[in-house]
């Protein structure tokens, strides 16, 4: 696969007013928009017909990094402001960029109906176990007995499994990756991009400064080693004992569906009514 | 413009749909006709009694006028979704009551600083909390003005019948396009579930108000500026290619993030509110009855207007000098004209269904020249004329007993 050098990226979609960005040194989520903005640029999608969504956190700060029409919302509501603008113009593609507490704890039930409908959205989620910009709090995804500021003896409670909860509410493509596997999650992007539906890529992203350094992985480098060693391809979790996989995160692509997406359904369901109403086409 | 570019297909499909004529219906129904006929075409809410019979009718109309309905998760991704479709030039709509309005108050501080226009009902009903659910009540005066934080101008409207209902819930949209603003409809649940008749209007005798587009690509470089010296910014909808960004956080007229720059702030939020103080004229309405020789003056709005106006003709009838002003926009309150009526009037009654809300207002604008008395009534029973004129008749012996003194 030929890579663009980055700063021709950098040159096509960034916004350079608004450089440089908020990330500290050695976050992941500059990687991550780099492969978002990679797979846009890949699949030669129009500018013009993407809106960018996204609440609160780090990683909803990209929106205003982008040269795309953007909608920098409320914490937790991005996918509910997607639904509105999805619905009332299914021509544009909507791009949610979300953190981990964003999406799963204030943003939950948003998440969930927004997958259970099957909203034609693509979401690229932001994993980094913390809320990093808050400085550093245990988050629904915090695995347990590691260390937030509000956590300081370890988390007591069970992290959500984001993946595992969208395959479970429907959605039509799930994957996870690392910021490490770059190549996949170039590829698994894409492959979000170009279907219908809801479509999530979740990746697993350093955050040296807020989580990292309390649970002595202090630099972007070390937590990327980390994920090497707790991270199993889903191909190879298959055989693998709940006892092996215990304190294992899997990735790979976890569903891969075409189930009829929340626009093809309201177009569906506005012929139903004509036809049962006998309204006039 | 109704909707995006099908004006004329829109109005043919309003006629045929709705002829022209008398129906009889509830206040809630008023209201989502009203809508349609303003041109709103995107619906997201929660069901909650009042307020649940807006949603069906919507539910059941737009899909006939190519619109859209989603039943959203809660309220506060009913009003998200509504910022969202507004931002791709649908006017739109949603609707709820004192519980479900508390939780859209997040994100109407959102529409507020990012001059998101949409229509926001409240039909108000019985609390706090959950209440008298199924009675109605005027208890939501302040929460409208105040209710999500922050410095902020709201414009909010207040129906008294349901065929007014219908006509405030156009005039809502107008407004709300015109400047930008997210508008309240504040209605009760009374007035929601009372049936009525009222005159159904062709679409062409309505008039209706579209948001400023950018003229050119330099105009649409600032959605957050003054581009016209009228306060107003035109509005670049998504999909354009103006690659507009617009967030909650304090922006630049580019609308681009500047939260550290103190002038950027002041500018921005200080222009917010200028743009609807500049313009109050044309946002104030209100009615008079009997004010040219007042003694008696009766402030009341909402379901509580019209026992007024009953108590106020049974009180001349008795040769008591009554008169009424019913404030339809509520908010920005329109104290001058009370504070001029105040200075031929002995004392000023309040009716309302809370426990003295408006009045508030009322004393922020007349102080100590006139007594100001409350008439309040709550438990979810409508004020009776009886009610009021008994107000009114005591206020008159006691300020007879006065001027004997």
């Amino acid at each position: 696969m030929y890579l663009k050098p980055s700063y021709e990226i950098r040159e096509k979609y960034l916004r350079k007013d608004m450089l440089p960005t908020i990330f500290c040194p050695g976050c992941g989520i500059g990687a991550v928009l780099q492969y978002t903005l990679r797979a846009i640029d890949d699949l030669g999608l129009n500018q013009d017909e993407i809106v960018w969504v996204s609440g609160i956190g780090c990683s909803s700060r990209v929106p205003g990094y982008v040269d795309f029409d953007g909608l920098h919302t409320t914490h937790g509501r991005a996918l509910a402001f997607a639904t509105g603008i999805k619905m009332a113009n299914p021509d544009l593609k909507v791009i949610a960029f979300m953190g981990d507490g964003d999406a799963a704890a204030i943003g939950g039930n948003h998440l969930i109906h927004a997958i259970r409908r099957n909203l034609d959205v693509t979401v690229i989620l932001i994993n980094n176990f913390t809320y990093g910009m808050t400085g550093g709090q245990v988050a629904p995804t915090t695995p347990k007995g590691l260390k937030g500021t509000t956590a300081p003896y370890g988390s007591f409670e069970n992290p959500f499994d984001i993946a595992e909860l969208a395959v479970a509410a429907g959605a039509n493509y799930v994957a996870r990756w690392s910021v490490f596997n770059y190549l996949q999650g170039i590829n698994s992007i894409k492959k979000a991009l170009q279907k219908r539906g809801f479509t999530l890529v979740e990746f697993l992203s350093q955050c040296p400064i807020s989580f990292g350094r309390r649970n002595r992985l202090k630099t972007g480098p070390e937590l990327i080693k980390w994920y090497q060693k707790i991270t199993v391809p889903i191909s190879k979790a298959k055989n693998m004992s709940p006892e092996e996989l215990e304190g294992k995160i899997v990735i790979g692509e976890f569903v891969d569906r075409d189930r009829p997406s929340l626009i093809e359904e309201y177009k569906a369901y506005k012929k139903r009514a004509k036809k049962m109403m006998g309204w006039e086409e | 413009m109704i909707i995006r570019g099908d004006e004329p297909e829109q109005i043919g499909l309003l006629k045929k749909l709705y002829p022209k004529g008398n129906y009889f219906m509830q206040g809630d129904e008023a209201i989502a006709y009203g809508a349609l006929f303003a041109g709103c075409r995107f619906y997201a809410g929660y069901p909650i009694t009042p307020a649940s019979e807006i949603a069906e009718t919507m539910a059941r109309e737009l899909p006939k006028l190519k619109g859209y309905y989603i039943q959203m998760e809660d309220e506060i991704g009913s009003i998200a979704a509504v910022v969202g479709a507004s931002w791709t030039g649908l006017k739109s709509m949603t609707a709820t009551s004192g519980p479900g309005f508390s939780l859209m108050q997040e994100n109407l501080g959102y529409a507020v600083f990012t001059e998101t226009p949409l229509v926001l009902v409240d039909v108000q009903r019985s609390g706090p909390s959950t209440g008298q659910a199924t009675k109605g009540a005027q208890g939501d005066f302040f929460q409208a003005r105040w209710g999500t934080h922050g410095d902020h101008p709201i414009i909010a409207i207040s129906p008294t019948s349901v065929e007014d209902s219908f006509w405030e819930t156009i005039r809502a949209f107008n407004l709300s396009e015109k400047f930008r603003i997210p508008v309240i409809l504040l209605a009760d649940g009374i007035i929601g579930h009372t049936r009525e008749q009222i005159r159904i209007p062709d679409p062409e005798e309505v008039e209706i108000i579209y948001r400023k587009l950018p003229a050119n690509e330099e105009e649409a470089k600032y959605p957050f500026g003054d581009v016209h010296g009228d306060l107003v910014p035109p509005m670049p909808l998504f999909g354009n290619g103006y690659f507009t960004h617009v967030t909650g956080s304090t922006h630049k007229e580019n609308g681009l993030r500047d939260v550290y720059t103190p002038e950027v702030h002041d500018r921005l939020v200080r222009r917010l509110h200028k743009k609807i103080e500049v313009h109050e004229k044309e946002i104030q309405k209100w009615e008079e009855y009997y004010t040219d020789d007042v003694e008696i003056l009766l402030v009341s709005w909402g379901v509580s207007a019209r026992p007024s106006l009953g108590a106020v003709i049974e009180a001349r009838k008795r040769g008591i000098k009554a008169g009424l002003i019913v404030p339809k926009t509520v908010h920005p309150f329109p104290g001058k004209r009370i504070r001029e009526l105040s200075k031929k009037a002995h004392v000023i009654l309040v009716p309302e269904m809370n426990l003295g809300q408006m009045i508030l207002e009322v004393q922020r604008f007349v102080r100590d020249e006139v007594p100001i008395i409350s008439v309040n009534k709550i438990g979810g029973v409508p004020l009776t004329v009886e009610d009021i004129l008994k107000e009114i008749e005591s206020s008159a012996e006691r300020s007879r007993h006065r001027s004997a003194d």
